[in-house]
């Protein structure tokens, strides 16, 4: 997996590319933490359109970001999600309690 | 004498349908192997013609059960041995054409504790304890069993449209 940031004032954009498994979800969360905790960026997104697999240490550690996230005071909003990812998502139920836009524009105008 | 591609499951022999051996790997525990274990989850359950959502279930729920075997059975312990074994499951002598898969998974490492095998609730909003949760959402048989030392965990996927054997939960 690899994960690429773009940045500005108040917000940053992390693009994940490859598989979210045990071996990367800690290098994911890690990556997400400091935005959240140590940079207190105010809004985090996470472009997930080019990752094909999530398991569930990956979603573990996108529910610490969201809880990190809502005890700062900041935003975590993920987007571009493929059909594998989301089918994961919904057999977590976890769907719901994550904002999640189809694309990038829709994600930026939020 | 048996021939050894034909292996039965060996409790309750008579009542199982016949299985053929497919591929088996042997690998240590180690999360990078993760990736080579679904490519070939995924080639295998192509070749038996699963359907795509059900290929995806069969490459999440060996790939969950794998992630539990390092996390919990070896406690994050590398260089430890776990064996797949996959067969392609036949309901008689007529088939022309299998009717399931059955993965086994057999590691070494501790016993795993039956209450942690009930999963949680999804009610609550918290990190973890969701691989096995998947992994009943998406087999249609999921048996865990202690032999010999070894925590062995039975799987099977049926092809759709035919389900001879009851879902099993909650064990």
């Amino acid at each position: 997996m690899q994960i690429s940031a773009r940045q500005s004032e108040g917000w940053v954009i992390l693009d994940l590319t490859g598989d979210i498994d045990l071996a990367h979800s800690p290098a994911m969360r890690k990556i997400l933490l400091v935005e959240i905790k140590e940079k207190h960026t105010a809004k985090v997104f996470l472009n997930l359109k080019n990752v094909r697999y999530i398991d569930s240490s990956g979603i573990a550690s996108l529910v610490e970001g969201l809880k990190a996230s809502r005890d700062s005071g900041s935003r975590m909003i993920l987007y571009g999600l493929s059909p594998s990812v989301r089918e994961v998502m919904e057999l977590s139920r976890l769907q719901k309690i994550f904002e999640i836009y189809e694309n990038e524009e829709q994600a930026l105008s939020s | 004498m048996r021939d050894p591609k034909t292996e039965s499951w060996p409790s309750n022999e008579a009542a199982q349908p016949r299985a053929e051996l497919l591929l088996r790997l042997q690998l240590e525990s180690n999360p990078e192997a993760l990736c080579l274990v679904r490519a070939t989850l995924q080639r295998a359950s192509e070749v038996m013609h699963f359907q795509e959502s059900d290929s995806r279930a069969i490459v999440r729920s060996v790939d969950e059960a794998l992630t539990n075997v390092f996390r919990h059975a070896y406690a994050g312990r590398r260089g430890l041995p776990i064996e797949v074994t996959c067969r392609r499951l036949w309901s008689g002598t007529g088939d022309t054409a299998p009717h399931g898969l059955e993965i086994l998974l057999e590691d070494s490492g501790v016993a795993v504790d039956p209450e942690k095998l009930r999963g949680r609730s999804l009610e609550e909003v918290r990190p973890g304890g969701l691989g096995l949760h998947f992994i009943r959402q998406s087999m249609d048989v999921v048996e865990f069993s202690r032999k010999n030392g070894k925590n062995l965990l039975r799987m099977v996927k049926y092809l759709a449209p035919s389900k001879p054997e009851e879902k099993l939960e909650g064990e």
